[in-house]
């Protein structure tokens, strides 16, 4: 393996994709992907919801940003069953708020906190300031 | 104990672990404010890279709660799409070794090949008919005869037969439609040197691969990392009246080298808490009871990615960040309210 220092740039910047094969890809979604599960309060603020194909990766991740909200009192998910490809999530407000509304915020939170924590990455990529060979001594 | 011990660590004792919970929630601690806030986030957030090789990469992600950086190992390790041989089509295998062990092997050889170019192969619809955009294909034979020219006397099949030994480089990519565009640089094993099959004379090895997208989930042969993982930071604090002396040395001695290192007053200081396996062999000597306090940093992660070759380990972790996005964005879709 050569070693290059000088040319870190280019090996590393993730290239732009054919734009044209972006734009032809249409993600088919499973229009049952998510669910209000039967059971939640008449005024809507609280609620369990059974998102399919789905598991602790997002479950965790959302569970964390709907917890920062202040009107959710309570926010759990939980894997019923290990072969069931399917995450149920459940969400109590204070009553301020449906828990449709604190799922939603949750879900904006999360999507800016991907965009914070991928332009400091880039950024911290474009400074250029790490060692481009892996230590030997470790 | 004089300094009280932060909030974001967790703390190591000789039989427990303890402070494990992120308790950074509204309602939490009275009086403080620990609403979701992007501004706060953004500064806090920090990221140092150590390294960045061709291969391996090793970062911090300090800032960020353990649900959003398991998050990214999980999908790093399981949900980024990549290029793997997935159908093999056997014309002649006279090999030893069987159709089916052959055909696995060759699914677990990681491919060079940018996955953004392709597109899903629908396995589950049986209509579905295999075009360039979502198909690679790969042919690979190999026919083993005797060597004639072989010297006198010698047992190496390598020199006694021709092809006696088949690897992933002997597999050839053959370009179809446009991907001889997408793909300027070819489809090939990133590890050229893996072992496929061994023949003697007479045998051959005669197939057709299919390479198509998938993830890890389905298959670890789909994974674009070897590992992904990371490890909270490790925290070394002494406490009270500094070590010296020949107690110093015993104390640098609890720990692997270059964590502890004597100052010029002869005090153990820590130098480089980062290196420690935290091994808790300190814990064990009575003289450092209550001198010292081993913990993590609740919210420091260290990442360690190793790519199989078909990514580069940087592209790796964005992606898993992208992916994580699209997510929330496919679910935030859905008209829940209605």
């Amino acid at each position: 393996m050569a070693s290059k220092t000088a040319e870190h740039e280019d090996t590393h910047a993730p290239e732009i994709v054919d734009q044209e094969m972006v734009d032809e890809e249409i993600p088919e979604i499973d229009p049952n992907k998510i669910q209000i599960l039967p059971g939640a309060s008449e005024d809507g603020t609280a609620a369990s919801f059974r998102i399919l194909q789905e598991d602790h990766t997002l479950g965790n991740a959302l569970r964390y940003v709907i917890m920062k909200n202040p009107e959710v009192e309570f926010c759990g998910y939980s894997i019923p069953h290990p072969s069931e490809a399917a995450m149920n999530l459940r969400i109590q407000t204070y009553g301020e708020i449906t828990a449709v509304q604190a799922l939603e915020k949750g879900l904006d939170d999360l999507v800016d906190l991907c965009d914070v924590v991928e332009s400091k990455f880039r950024s911290a990529i474009d400074k250029g300031d790490y060692e481009t060979t892996q230590p030997i001594d470790n | 104990m004089a300094e009280k011990k932060p909030r974001n660590r967790v703390g190591i004792e000789a039989d427990r672990v303890t402070d494990v919970s992120s308790t950074d929630f509204p309602g939490y601690y009275p009086g403080e404010d620990h609403s979701w806030n992007l501004e706060k986030f953004q500064e806090n957030l920090k990221i140092h890279i150590e390294y960045i090789s061709e291969l391996n990469a090793e970062f911090d992600l300090i800032g960020v709660d353990a649900s959003i950086a398991n998050a990214f190992r999980r999908i790093m390790i399981s949900e980024i799409p990549t290029l793997a041989i997935e159908y093999v089509y056997i014309e002649n295998n006279t090999s030893i070794i069987q159709d089916e062990v052959l055909a696995h092997r060759l699914g677990l050889i990681p491919l060079k090949a940018n996955p953004d170019y392709l597109r899903w192969f629908k396995k589950d619809d049986p209509d579905f008919e295999p075009t360039d955009y979502d198909t690679v294909v790969l042919q690979l034979s190999a026919k083993c005869t005797a060597n004639p020219n072989a010297p006198e006397g010698t047992t190496d099949p390598k020199l006694l037969y021709n092809n006696a030994h088949v690897y992933a480089r002997d597999i050839v990519y053959e370009p179809q439609g446009r991907q001889s565009e997408w793909f300027p640089e070819g489809i090939a094993a990133t590890n050229p040197d893996i072992l496929i099959a061994k023949l003697r004379p007479g045998q051959e090895i005669d197939l057709t691969m299919h390479c198509i997208l998938g993830i890890g989930q389905d298959h670890a042969k789909f994974s674009p990392v070897a590992t992904a993982s990371y490890r909270l930071l490790p925290t070394i604090d002494i406490i009270g009246e500094p070590i010296t002396g020949e107690l110093a040395k015993k104390f640098r001695s609890c720990f692997p080298k270059g964590v502890i290192s004597i100052n010029s007053k002869g005090e153990a200081v820590v130098k480089d808490a980062r290196k420690d396996t935290v091994s808790r062999e300190v814990l064990r000597h009575p003289e450092f009871e209550g001198r010292v306090r081993l913990g993590r940093q609740r919210d420091h992660f260290i990442y360690t990615v190793e790519s199989t070759g078909a990514m580069t380990p940087d592209e790796i972790f964005l992606k898993s960040v992208q992916l994580l996005k699209k997510k929330c964005q496919i679910l935030r879709k859905f008209n829940l309210a209605a």
